[in-house]
């Protein structure tokens, strides 16, 4: 897909996650739209992935969602890449849906591997998939995507000195950096400090990318793929509520829903590129 | 048949998981084994000296355990995680909650030194709230096997069941005694008929339940006598037919009361049949160091409390 296609469908995607958001008076709005442009980039540039849906995501790139709140971007990606009808888009958080509030298996949603939202496990499960790629002989990349506060998981640090040792190098791990989580800023709430030295330390080969340029992103994913004998950490810069102009930048909406009138301003900053759901 | 029951060797269960998972690997090629640096203490050495491509290493490091465990049966790898009981629940109870049951991973959770056998280590290590922690997980197998032989014939039976399983065994020598061929999983064992009293143990504590019925039989009072291996799915035929007979129930297990297999048998005759009951039991402390067989006996799970817990509920009924 050419940059105005991604840049479109990126848009589309915003106003989804925003009307899913809106209905539902609920969900993680900030952190979806600040990851809208790199799932954009994963699902319709850089996975192979297949929307037919196969859970043991043999000969085929997978991709896990630690940070599970920000489900609505995932679930409209996924949605518009034909893994399930948009208009389940509205069913986002209702009783009875397969689009629970945080990403699960149970109901058997295409596209979802494995349940997310308590933080920092989803390295781990990525690592496992990874392992098994490579035991099967199997080429394909074990996508990732955590976001900066759940760095403060223990867990976390396991995985990544476990990755390094045994040289797991087809994994590639995207940190949603916006610098803000639910309390406040990072820095506010238990500084992340040096995060590239961190990675580096750990054993971890560390890219830089700006989270709304379709070229960097596309870039330095193809870069990261070609590392071999270490994992790689991309620290993505991204703004949080990216697109929506009174929720740009603040930790403010990174769980609360618009109401109507904001609702409103926010779809009128959001061209409907491709048919709301 | 009491007497079919006879102590043929001294082995703990722990070395029947390392054998079945040794039979697993040379069996199935799709059967991964991880631990977190307690490689001796599972006696999984000779899968890895066999298969080390399909073993994991992943250090003191338990939740991430637990999560590549997830992603391997993602991938449809039939994952075994090992160590300890205490570091397989408490200390991961999110990570398999989340990434494992209400996630459906094919992940056979395998538990060694449950329990106050466990010895010399002390509380710190002797868990004695694992079986209800995982039972209460929607979906999760509860498996506690009796000796060497069911272990071993448990580890590799849970290979074949998809879904989780939490395998419980301990670390001390202990009394094998069960013929081979006779574990089937959620299927209770009957060791003896009777009509006056049943008796349902479960783990290390099916071998006293057969000394204590041995010695109850001695002195005139006819046991029913029943080995629950699987504590979920629970057997409910074996153990309605069971107090049909006799009228009264003893449970016995290396566990807390709470939260046990006496708590779900309760739960079953409450519904269906209530019956006069006891609990051979830790009941609501933590253990100490000390050895196996003195630990058992402070903390009222020795033969005579089998026996003296059978004399008071035929005398309730």
């Amino acid at each position: 897909m050419d940059t105005n296609n991604l840049i479109k469908t990126a848009t589309q995607v915003r106003r989804d996650i925003v009307r899913q958001v809106s209905r539902a008076q609920s969900g993680h709005p900030g952190g979806s739209l600040g990851c809208a442009d790199f799932f954009t980039a994963l699902y319709f540039e850089i996975m192979d992935h297949d929307a037919s849906f196969n859970m043991d995501g043999k000969n085929e790139d997978v991709f896990y969602l630690s940070n599970g709140h920000i489900s609505p971007v995932w679930y409209s990606v996924l949605a518009r890449s034909g893994y399930f009808p948009i208009e389940e888009l509205n069913t986002f958080r209702n009783i009875n849906s397969r689009l629970q509030g945080h990403p699960a298996t149970h109901e058997g949603l295409p596209g979802i591997r494995i349940a997310s939202g308590s933080l920092g496990q989803g390295i781990s499960v990525a690592i496992g998939t990874a392992l098994a790629k490579k035991l099967d002989g199997d080429d394909k990349t074990v996508y990732v995507l955590t976001g900066d506060g759940e760095l403060q998981e223990g867990q976390i640090w396991e995985a990544a000195m476990f990755a390094a040792h045994h040289k797991v190098d087809n994994l590639i791990l995207t940190v949603d950096w916006n610098g803000q989580q639910i309390d406040g800023p990072n820095d506010e709430v238990c500084s992340l400090g040096d995060l590239e030295g961190k990675w580096k330390s750990f054993g971890w080969e560390v890219m830089h990318m700006d989270g709304h340029n379709f070229e960097d992103i596309i870039q330095t994913v193809n870069k990261a793929k070609t590392v071999k004998g270490k994992p790689v950490a991309i620290l993505m810069k991204t703004e949080m509520g990216k697109g929506v102009s009174y929720m740009e930048g603040t930790h403010k909406w990174h769980g609360k829903a618009p109401n109507e009138e904001l609702t409103n301003q926010a779809l009128s900053e959001l061209e409907e590129t491709l048919g709301d759901f | 048949m009491l007497s079919n029951y006879i102590q043929t060797d001294k082995k703990a269960t722990r070395d029947g998981f390392g054998a079945g998972v040794y039979e697993l690997g040379q069996s199935n090629p799709e059967v991964v084994t991880l631990c977190a640096d307690l490689v001796g203490s599972l006696k999984i050495q000779k899968f890895i000296d066999e298969f080390p491509e399909r073993f994991f290493q992943v250090g003191i490091a338990e939740a991430n355990m637990m999560g590549i465990a997830a992603g391997l049966a993602t991938a449809g790898k039939i994952p075994f995680t090992s160590t300890f009981a205490n570091f397989s629940t408490g200390r991961v109870y999110d990570q398999i909650r989340q990434s494992i049951a209400y996630s459906h991973k094919n992940v056979k959770i395998c538990a060694s030194h449950a329990g106050l056998t466990l010895g010399e280590d002390g509380a710190t290590h002797q868990i004695l709230e694992d079986v209800g922690m995982m039972k209460m997980l929607p979906g999760m197998t509860v498996i506690n096997p009796c000796d060497y032989n069911q272990t071993k014939e448990a580890t590799i039976a849970i290979a074949k069941h998809h879904g989780p399983v939490y395998l419980r065994f301990g670390r001390p020598g202990w009394p094998v005694f069960m013929p081979e061929g006779s574990f089937e999983i959620g299927k209770g064992i009957q060791m003896n008929e009777g009509t006056d009293v049943s008796i349902v143990a479960t783990g290390h504590m099916v071998w006293y339940a057969v000394e204590a019925a041995r010695k109850l039989e001695e002195s005139g009072v006819s046991v029913d006598l029943i080995n629950i291996h699987t504590i979920k799915p629970l057997d409910e035929e074996i153990i309605l037919n069971s107090v049909a007979r006799t009228n009264c129930i003893v449970v016995a297990e290396e566990h807390q009361r709470l939260g046990g297999l006496g708590e779900s048998i309760a739960g079953v005759l409450a519904k269906n049949n209530p019956t006069p009951m006891e609990f051979v039991a830790v009941n609501d402390t933590f253990g100490e160091s000390g050895k196996p067989s003195d630990l058992l006996e402070k903390y009222g799970l020795s033969i005579a409390d089998i026996n003296s817990a059978a004399q008071r509920v035929i005398a309730r009924k």
